[in-house]
């Protein structure tokens, strides 16, 4: 789960990372209040979206000449204005898409005299088997360009999950960054405190871009980026409440809501897979017999009846699908209960498209037999081979 | 031969859920898997399918059945201790077959194993277990589809691995054993473990090898095969090869990939290493013929 950059910086408070003053803002008239309650001489209006390259994105509606995702405002008078032309326009830039997120809310901070930007973040190294803390010197705008031509201008430390970023690490990591004197005490602690809120709030990302130096000395986190392990999240219930309703679609939310693993495509094979090994080998599957699938869907292991159900709604209820495969290899899930699920949600739902079912597993013969029995309309598929030739040709009605 | 497990291998379960249980009873009337005991705390002292003892911990199961190897069913939430109990407990072999572990939860046990000397090999978790067909089964494999025989499986993929065991009997061959290593970011056995394994088995006389987009265990594979001049012949399938990239924020997972794990990075490793590597994942059981017929082995006996 991502959040967003204001919610983030909640977090970072909590444990102490330092950060400028700023609110939250819905409307314009809330985000000129912000403005003046800060009392800065500067305050920057930044688009809440959960997608970086703010900076250089550009709104779907004041085309490339107009205000980019995050607007530095001299004039504490323009934050109305500023707020009024971000809030509610679509913003697009590296990692939206083209579709573009729609910006709700405006993050108002504080200005500041940046002396110099870094780049920080904690992730996951499946290589150390741990969390690693990755710097730069070279923070700002294109870390990945400086990630693709100077991989040496990443420091890398990869940290113990038990003991996180020990301090001796923190400041060996602030000197290689060039810090001296006293921000190098103040950049190890705030690394050593990004690492201990990544691994106590179960995060698989923290990143900090730009993260700075200012003129009067201080070293801060300007951005505040946060992915959570959604494994973790039944761990932090508090979390909960983060989660933006605008980000996700119905589908998606119907999809988490049933602990189903489900990615919306272009497609018109709507597919219904267990594992997603399988699910990805189905789509591949499709795409040579001709096809395209509409989305990714793994059911999961322990699926029970009504989230068998759930799922086949969610697929219906793209109105691109044309046909559905069900790709089920039964082992955790069991093939009757899969077939009980598919046959009630094909009656509860108005189906007018055709099904074509691939079962093999623990209790086939049984879950075959639930779905000849019931009368519904479904192609059986004898291998994963046919089943992808057959979908595909319902789905261009020639079956 | 096999690897791993075989009929004499003693099983424990730890976990003795519903899951658990309906497993644990599948495997048992599969080639009379040895299911000498459960742990499920709070139930020690009762029994469960029938004469299984349950034991409130690892520690009291290994004093009293001896297991020598165990399979965890344990929610996704209490996984992670009961994989460090059982190698507290020094249990040569462990595999968890819970899915939904946190990621950090696991890089504590990895980090917990090597304090305890890697005494205890962990085979998951997020995976379907191993099996040896006609001999053992610990896990949720349906054993139905696996034949005893000469070809070696190895997977990220539960389901996949299935697919890849059905189209091997149907050709007519059969399995020595089956591995699923798990398709968490963080787990235990790898690729390379499973590959040397089956190399060293007089049993197996060819490898697949199931990989899915998605961190560097293939091509660490590929690399261990070119350098090891790996000397069976070895088949490869990499699940995702139109997926879309995903939804993403911020740059620290692109930086941390530096470009590594696409399906396209991952079948040239494999091509270069000299794998027989298939795009279709249904001509999985067509490419392995074809290979073991290239270099005149007869894997039906």
């Amino acid at each position: 789960m991502n959040i967003h950059e204001y919610q983030a910086k909640q977090l970072f408070r909590r444990f102490g990372i330092p950060i400028l003053q700023g609110e939250v803002a819905e409307t314009a008239d809330q985000a000129q209040a912000a403005a003046k309650k800060l009392g800065t001489p500067v305050v920057v209006v930044k688009s809440q979206v959960l997608a970086g390259g703010r900076g250089k994105g550009r709104f779907k509606e004041h085309g490339p000449s107009g205000p980019g995702g995050v607007v530095v405002v001299k004039d504490l008078d323009k934050v109305r204005a500023t707020a009024d032309a971000i809030l509610g326009s679509t913003l697009v830039t590296i990692q939206t898409g083209d579709k573009g997120e729609a910006v709700h809310k405006v993050y108002v901070e504080a200005g500041c005299a940046i002396e110099k930007e870094f780049y920080a973040a904690v992730t996951l190294d499946r290589e150390h088997r741990g969390p690693t803390l990755m710097a730069s010197a070279e923070g700002g705008m294109d870390i990945e360009e400086v990630a693709a031509t100077h991989p040496e201008k990443i420091f890398r430390q990869p940290c113990d999950p038990l003991l996180g970023l020990l301090p001796f690490q923190a400041r060996d990591m602030a000197r290689r960054l060039g810090l001296k004197g006293e921000s190098l005490k103040q950049g190890a602690d705030l690394l050593e405190r990004l690492v201990r809120l990544f691994i106590d709030s179960d995060c698989s990302i923290v990143e900090v871009n730009p993260l700075v130096t200012t003129k009067d000395g201080q070293v801060l986190a300007l951005d505040a980026k946060i992915t959570f392990d959604d494994n973790g999240l039944p761990r932090h219930p508090d979390f909960a409440e983060l989660r933006d309703p605008n980000a996700e679609s119905p589908e998606e939310r119907a999809a988490r809501e049933h602990d189903l693993s489900y990615i919306s495509l272009d497609g018109d094979i709507g597919c219904m897979v267990n594992g997603a090994g399988l699910a990805m080998a189905t789509m591949d599957m499709i795409k040579h017999a001709g096809g395209a699938p509409a989305n990714f869907l793994d059911v999961g292991g322990g699926a029970s009846e009504d989230r068998i159900k759930a799922a086949f709604k969610i697929i219906v209820s793209d109105e691109d699908v044309k046909a559905i495969l069900v790709n089920i290899f039964g082992g955790i899930l069991r093939c009757d209960l899969l077939a009980s699920g598919v046959v009630a949600a094909a009656r509860s739902l108005e189906l007018r498209v055709p099904i074509v079912v691939r079962l093999e597993g623990t209790n086939v013969e049984q879950g075959k037999k639930i779905i000849e029995e019931s009368g519904l309309k479904v192609t059986f598929a004898p291998d994963l081979a046919q089943a992808a030739t057959k979908v595909v040709a319902a789905a261009r009605g020639e079956a | 031969m096999s690897i791993l497990i075989d009929k004499n291998t003693r099983v424990l379960l730890q976990g003795a859920g519903k899951a658990g249980l309906f497993h644990a009873e599948k495997s048992r009337e599969y080639c009379e898997t040895k299911l000498v005991g459960a742990v499920h705390p709070g139930k020690g002292g009762t029994k469960v399918l029938g004469d299984v003892p349950v034991f409130d911990t690892v520690v009291e199961a290994m004093e009293k059945v001896q297991p020598t190897a165990s399979m965890i069913y344990v929610p996704a939430l209490g996984a992670a201790d009961a994989i460090m109990e059982a190698a507290a407990a020094e249990l040569p072999l462990v595999t968890c077959i819970t899915e939904g572990i946190p990621a950090l939860d696991m890089a504590k046990v990895m980090r917990y194993l090597a304090s305890k000397g890697n005494r205890t090999r962990l085979v998951g978790p997020n995976c379907p277990g191993l099996i040896t067909p006609g001999q053992i089964k610990m896990g949720i494999m349906p054993g139905y589809i696996h034949k005893p025989g000469r070809i070696g499986i190895v997977s990220r993929s539960g389901t996949l691995t299935y697919e890849s065991v059905w189209q091997i009997s149907n050709a007519g061959l059969g399995q020595s054993s089956c591995v699923g290593i798990g398709g968490d970011p963080i787990n235990g056995t790898s690729f390379v473990d499973v590959l040397e394994l089956f190399g060293d088995d007089s049993q197996t006389l060819a490898v697949i090898m199931i990989g899915e987009i998605g961190g560097s265990g293939e091509e660490a594979a590929a690399a261990y095969i070119k350098r090891s001049n790996y000397p069976k012949p070895v088949v490869s399938f990499i699940a995702g090869q139109t997926a879309p990239p995903g939804k993403r924020m911020g740059h620290a997972g692109a930086i941390i990939s530096g470009g590594q794990g696409t399906a396209a990075a991952k079948m040239d490793a494999l091509r270069d290493a000299g794998v027989h590597v298939t795009h279709k994942p249904s001509d999985i059981g067509k490419t392995l013929l074809e290979a073991l017929s290239k270099r005149g082995i007869d894997a039906r006996s």
